[in-house]
């Protein structure tokens, strides 16, 4: 049939036509570039990666990133490149049509450290104007870091482009760092530039300008040096600032476990060992009100603290006057005894809630308003340590009023400070012990809440606090919660401070041994009580 | 000691109580040893080592009642007495391994060539010789007493306070000995023992007779004790006790009794310490947890604080209930157990098993005047301490 022959011949025409007109043009630079991976000369793959990252195509990132991954497949024979994305599946480079199959000649574009370097660039530069903040935020640093030469470019039409004010900052520094090591730029750009990374100011900065070698100007090396003195004292002060907010973080930490031990030993003079029991009769009351709430009512686990709150005081506070009524009134006057009994308690309250819930760790969540962190300067700052130091500080304002304004309170001033003088004067001492000691246990209940936070929730939580508590209680004195306070967060801060110089353990035992020697010195505390109250 | 101090100082239950600590070291090792396996009257090899470990906890008691019975010094780190003693001679031991060792280093034992150790560290040397050994037994836990003493009761730290540092004390160590750069095997500490005094620790007879000499042992401190409590000495420590201001203001030197009494007590710990870690066969840093020493305290609480006889029996028989009641279907009620122990001994038992029985003696014989025969020195007040503690 020659009408249907000669159609055929037409299209046939017409396609190769189209095939050798069409094919040049859409193989412009890109395409050019593309297939210079094939070759798998370092030189020209470096060539490659800085056209492909320049031209804006949708197929650049990708194309990079392989490079990176090494799953970007070159076969050398045909100089078709693939892309092997990370789900098996493959695309041709060029143009971004899938393939079927990447050619068994095929292997992958091989690396070497200098276009790793390129390669990081190039991903920075490409990803410089994504339109997400943190991607881009995170772009900048990355050419902060790289300072490659190539992405000086990019990293200038962004900054024209960008609004947000602290990705131009990260721009500005990233461009400064670049000029920084560009061997033809000029000594006013260097200095500018040194200036902006003095005022970037963390160790980045630090490694950034130690390394930026001899064959600089005297100006820009004489620069840099003050730079790096100045930043180096900058760091010295973020790191100071770092190890006291660790420091007072742990500092909270210890006051929270210790307070309800300062009250019962301070006004009491009970040693209570079973005190970091009901630490953790506290916690696992938060476990059983996230566990309601997780069944019952999901909506409110970030309010699961709240509630936690009143409740861990009254079940700690309710434990605690059953244990005062039970067996520590038979023992008044006996503290040694006092001693002993409450650690054979504090052994029978762990077995009991391994027993009931288990030996192992439970799982108690963060509310969304305590997880996260944020930065302050060059420290981090979790959310939850951040609302424990406010916590704990609130829980020692408030029960300082109430020792101070109210009638319990002054009842139990009274019977800390004489005994036998305020029965005298018809305060029913038995009543205060009861409510003391319910009061102390209770605050412990509350400081399980907040540990259930940071620490693990197992029958063995008390016991890691009771030593720590102890050693804070008798360090600031007993029967003056000021030197509670003082002797937690003066710890706190030792521990912290020690840590970097000795280690974490080792630190540790140089504070138990500093509180010993303390004590030696002043055997009843920093802030001792004076005058009859301490023989009675 | 003269003869006539000896005998003069004991009493009809003290007599009791040695000659059965003597006729228990002398027949089960003989039992074990002479008599066929599976005989009726033949004591298993295991039971005599299981034994050799009550002997040593009740030594360990003793030193803790030496204090606190009649001194009214409530040590809650007299573990670590112990432990320093065990380690002292669980070095010795590891030396002793030589070449049999897994890597078969002759001069450093298998955790220092694991972790790369070149050299010796200073404070092992001296340990392949078992006479140094068994003076550092000795002279480790009573120097660290003497200053840790020295320290705490010149600055007059006393009751719960003193309790406290001394906890913290043994928490400081037990600590530190978990560190693998201390140089005492980490958290493994020493074990693998080959022999000792080139008998092996694993042979029957050794195990007999290291029974035997911990009975000796046994013996000799309770001897030791009895004659520092019923000497004049003796009677200012019970002063001290009761009310150590008067004491004080009556012109003694207060703190010199006590360190006295401290590092004796402490010395017997070591010696506890160091006849336990061959019967036992390892030695770690949890023996140094702070639980184990208020542990010991209740055993001297449950036999009778200030009776001495009372705190080797208190060892015994909450120790053995422990063995009796960890191993069967009783195992997790064994917490409840011994925390209500605890509890119910201070609560209702203040004088523990010995001194409740003793006022129980005291008061049926007053009631049959005719019968007052009993040795005098049952009466002169050291068998039955008043309880009166110094209130802080």
């Amino acid at each position: 049939m020659p009408t249907n022959l000669s159609a055929r011949l037409c299209t046939l025409a017409l396609s190769l036509f189209l095939i050798a007109f069409a094919l040049p043009a859409f193989a412009g630079p890109f395409e050019d570039a593309v297939a210079k991976f094939a070759n798998d000369e370092f030189s020209d793959t470096e060539e490659a990666i800085g056209v492909v990252a320049s031209s804006g195509s949708p197929l650049a990132f990708p194309i990079i990133s392989a490079l990176q991954d090494g799953r970007l497949m070159a076969d050398p024979d045909t100089k078709k490149v693939y892309v092997t994305g990370t789900d098996g599946k493959s695309i041709d480079a060029a143009t971004g049509q899938p393939v079927a199959s990447v050619p068994d000649s095929a292997s992958a574009v091989r690396l070497n450290n200098r276009l790793r370097r390129s390669v990081d660039a190039a991903l920075g530069s490409l990803t410089l104007q994504s339109p997400d903040l943190a991607t881009r935020l995170q772009a900048a640093q990355s050419v902060f870091k790289s300072h490659e030469e190539t992405a000086l470019e990019p990293v200038e039409s962004a900054l024209a482009k960008e609004t947000n004010k602290s990705v131009k900052t990260a721009l500005g520094e990233a461009r400064a760092a670049i000029l920084l090591y560009m061997s033809d730029a000029t000594e006013v750009q260097k200095l500018e530039a040194v200036a902006t990374i003095k005022a970037r100011g963390d160790q980045d900065a630090l490694a950034l300008l130690t390394g930026i070698g001899t064959d600089q100007p005297a100006s820009v090396t004489k620069a840099a040096a003050s730079a790096i003195g100045s930043i180096q004292n900058t760091l010295a002060v973020w790191s100071t600032v770092q190890n006291a907010w660790y420091g007072l973080s742990l500092g909270s930490v210890l006051l929270l476990a210790a307070i309800g031990l300062a009250i019962t030993f301070g006004v009491m003079g009970v040693i209570n060992m079973a005190h970091g029991e009901m630490v953790m009769i506290g916690a696992y009351t938060t476990f059983v009100v996230q566990e309601v709430i997780r069944t019952r009512y999901p909506g409110l686990f970030d309010y699961s603290l709240l509630i936690a709150v009143p409740l861990a005081f009254l079940v700690a506070g309710a434990v605690g006057v059953l244990i005062e009524r039970s067996i520590i009134r038979f023992l008044y006057g006996r503290p040694l005894e006092t001693l002993l009994a409450t650690w054979g308690l504090s052994l029978v309250l762990q077995q009991a809630v391994r027993t009931v819930f288990g030996p192992t760790n439970r799982e108690v969540g963060n509310p969304s308003w305590m997880s996260g962190a944020f930065e302050l300067g060059q420290i981090t700052i979790t959310y939850n340590r951040l609302w424990i130091l406010v916590f704990t500080l609130a829980v020692f304002a408030i029960l300082l009023a109430m020792l101070r304004y109210t009638a319990l309170g002054l009842e139990m001033r009274a019977v800390t400070q004489n005994r036998r003088m305020a029965a005298s004067m018809g305060i029913a001492t038995s009543r205060v012990d009861a409510l003391t000691f319910g009061l102390g246990s209770g605050i412990a209940g509350i400081a399980g809440v907040a540990l259930s936070q940071i620490d693990n929730v197992s029958p063995n939580l008390g016991q890691s606090y009771i030593i720590d508590s102890f050693m804070v209680v008798v360090f600031g004195g007993v029967g003056n919660l000021w030197g509670t306070l003082v002797g937690a967060f003066t710890l706190g801060i030792a521990n912290k401070f020690l840590e970097p110089v000795a280690g974490a353990v080792l630190g540790k035992i140089a504070i138990l041994v500093l509180i010993i020697l303390f004590i030696q010195k002043r055997p009843r505390g920093l802030f001792a009580l004076k005058g009859r109250a301490v023989e009675a | 000691m003269t003869p006539h101090m000896l005998t003069r100082s004991l009493d009809r239950g003290a007599t009791i109580f040695l000659t059965i600590v003597a006729a228990c070291g002398i027949l089960i090792p003989l039992s074990n040893l002479l008599l066929p396996a599976g005989s009726f009257l033949q004591v298993p090899t295991y039971l005599v080592a299981l034994w050799g470990k009550y002997v040593c906890y009740a030594i360990l008691a003793l030193s803790i009642d030496l204090i606190w019975g009649y001194c009214g010094i409530l040590s809650l780190g007299h573990g670590a007495f112990f432990a320093l003693g065990g380690y002292a001679m669980g070095m010795y031991l590891m030396r002793q391994i030589g070449t049999r060792g897994v890597y078969g280093n002759p001069i450093l034992p298998d955790f220092m060539v694991f972790l790369n150790w070149q050299k010796l560290p200073w404070y092992w040397y001296g340990f392949d010789m078992f006479w140094f050994a068994a003076l550092m037994v000795l002279v480790v836990p009573g120097l660290l007493a003497f200053c840790f003493g020295w320290l705490a009761f010149r600055s007059r730290v006393t009751g719960v306070y003193l309790s406290i540092i001394t906890q913290a004390m043994t928490y400081a160590l037990l600590l530190a000995f978990f560190r693998n750069d201390f140089g005492f095997g980490g958290n493994n500490g020493l074990t693998d023992f080959k022999d000792i005094l080139g008998f092996n620790v694993q042979a029957e007879d050794t195990r007999a007779a290291l029974f035997a000499l911990s009975c000796l042992a046994l013996i000799v401190g309770f001897l030791v004790c009895r004659a520092i409590v019923s000497s004049k000495l003796g009677k200012v420590l019970i002063a001290v006790r009761d009310a150590e201001s008067r004491t004080r203001f009556l012109g003694y030197r207060v703190e010199s009794y006590k360190l006295f009494v401290f590092t004796v007590s402490a010395c017997m710990a070591g010696v506890a310490g160091a006849l336990y870690v061959p019967q036992v066969g390892i030695i770690n840093p949890s023996e140094f947890a702070p639980g184990n020493s208020i542990e010991a305290v209740i055993w001297v609480a449950v036999g009778g604080r200030g009776t001495l006889v009372g705190a080797a029996l208190g060892a015994i028989v909450v120790n053995y209930a422990k063995t009796f009641f960890t191993s069967g279907a009783l195992a997790p009620y064994w917490l409840f157990m011994l925390g209500a122990l605890f509890i119910l001994v201070t609560l209702l038992l203040p004088k523990g098993i010995i001194g409740t029985f003793n006022s129980w003696w005291e008061s049926a014989r007053e009631k049959r005047p005719a019968e007052t025969t009993v040795s005098a020195a049952a009466e002169d007040g050291i068998t039955e301490p008043k309880m009166a503690e110094e209130a802080q």
